[in-house]
């Protein structure tokens, strides 16, 4: 049952990295990878709160293991940060490296507070 | 042997390459399936190694270490190899590098896992996983990606 449901969950969150990549890359010129920037943080934020929620099992495997782990990539960041580094952008290498790190770990932090406030 | 034409930035989809804009509009529900299925194989590969290996809040993620910094060494591989293909099959990168080694990696794991450890009061542990990771990656993605490009090169002065 487990194994179905992080299937399921990685089965909608890996297209979803995918999607929404394309449609953040579309609507700007810069080199900076936002599209994975965006769905690193954003997944964060929702694991941060399922931890902090806490999230039964069931929910964990769906959302947490499955959506969230399959939403988020570390593959995708740290190629890309070569690849930024290679071409001479060394700056927004450091700034993709340094930011995310520190976007994610807020957001995973904020998503833990908030979950905690809401649940009480 | 020249090298590479691709010039890309993102392995998932990067718009300044002509294949990857077409990619979606030419045929959406292949490549949304193909990288569905490679997300579910990964992520459950990733979630395996995680039940065979866990760790306390305190502890170190030891599973998800290995499991970050094997699929960068691998997508280093994987982007190098395609590369000196010409871009390989049209499937080949989104099913390997966006789905599975997409869904094998994680980011949002290692946030709340550090996250985690410092609410449990393990203020060094959080540091030191944070940057190993983080380093990590980045030797492991560059070490694929220089280990294949040599190989490759080597085959073709062949």
């Amino acid at each position: 049952m487990t194994v179905l449901l992080i299937a399921l969950g990685a089965a909608v969150g890996a297209p979803l990295r995918y999607l929404t990549d394309r449609a953040v890359q579309s609507r700007h010129g810069s080199a900076f990878p936002w599209g994975t920037f965006t769905v690193n943080v954003v997944g964060s934020l929702l694991l941060g709160a399922l931890v902090g929620w806490p999230a039964g099992p069931t929910v964990g495997a769906l959302l947490g293991t499955g959506f969230c782990g399959a939403l988020t990539t570390y593959s995708t960041f740290s190629y890309e940060t070569l690849r930024l580094a290679r071409s001479g952008r060394r700056f927004l290498a450091l700034a993709n490296v340094l930011g995310s790190v520190a976007a994610g770990l807020t957001a995973a932090t904020v998503g833990y507070a908030l979950a905690g406030v809401v649940t009480g | 042997m020249s090298e590479p034409p691709d010039p890309r930035t993102d392995p998932d989809v990067d718009l300044r390459v002509p294949a990857d804009r077409g990619e979606l509009t030419v045929r959406p529900v292949t490549v949304l399936a193909t990288i569905a299925a490679g997300g579910v194989l990964g992520a459950l590969a990733r979630a395996g190694l995680q039940h065979v290996v866990p760790h306390a809040p305190t502890g170190f993620p030891w599973a998800t270490f290995g499991i970050n910094l094997s699929g960068c060494l691998l997508i280093g591989v994987l982007m190098a190899a395609l590369g000196h293909l010409g871009g390989g099959h049209p499937l080949a990168r989104p099913f390997l590098g966006v789905g599975v080694l997409g869904g094998f990696t994680t980011f949002s794991t290692y946030a709340v896992d550090v996250q985690q450890a410092l609410v449990a009061g393990a203020r060094g542990t959080a540091l030191a996983y944070l940057a190993a990771t983080v380093l990590g990656a980045l030797v492991a993605v560059g070490l694929g990606d220089a280990a294949t490009t040599g190989l490759v090169r080597r085959w073709a002065a062949r």
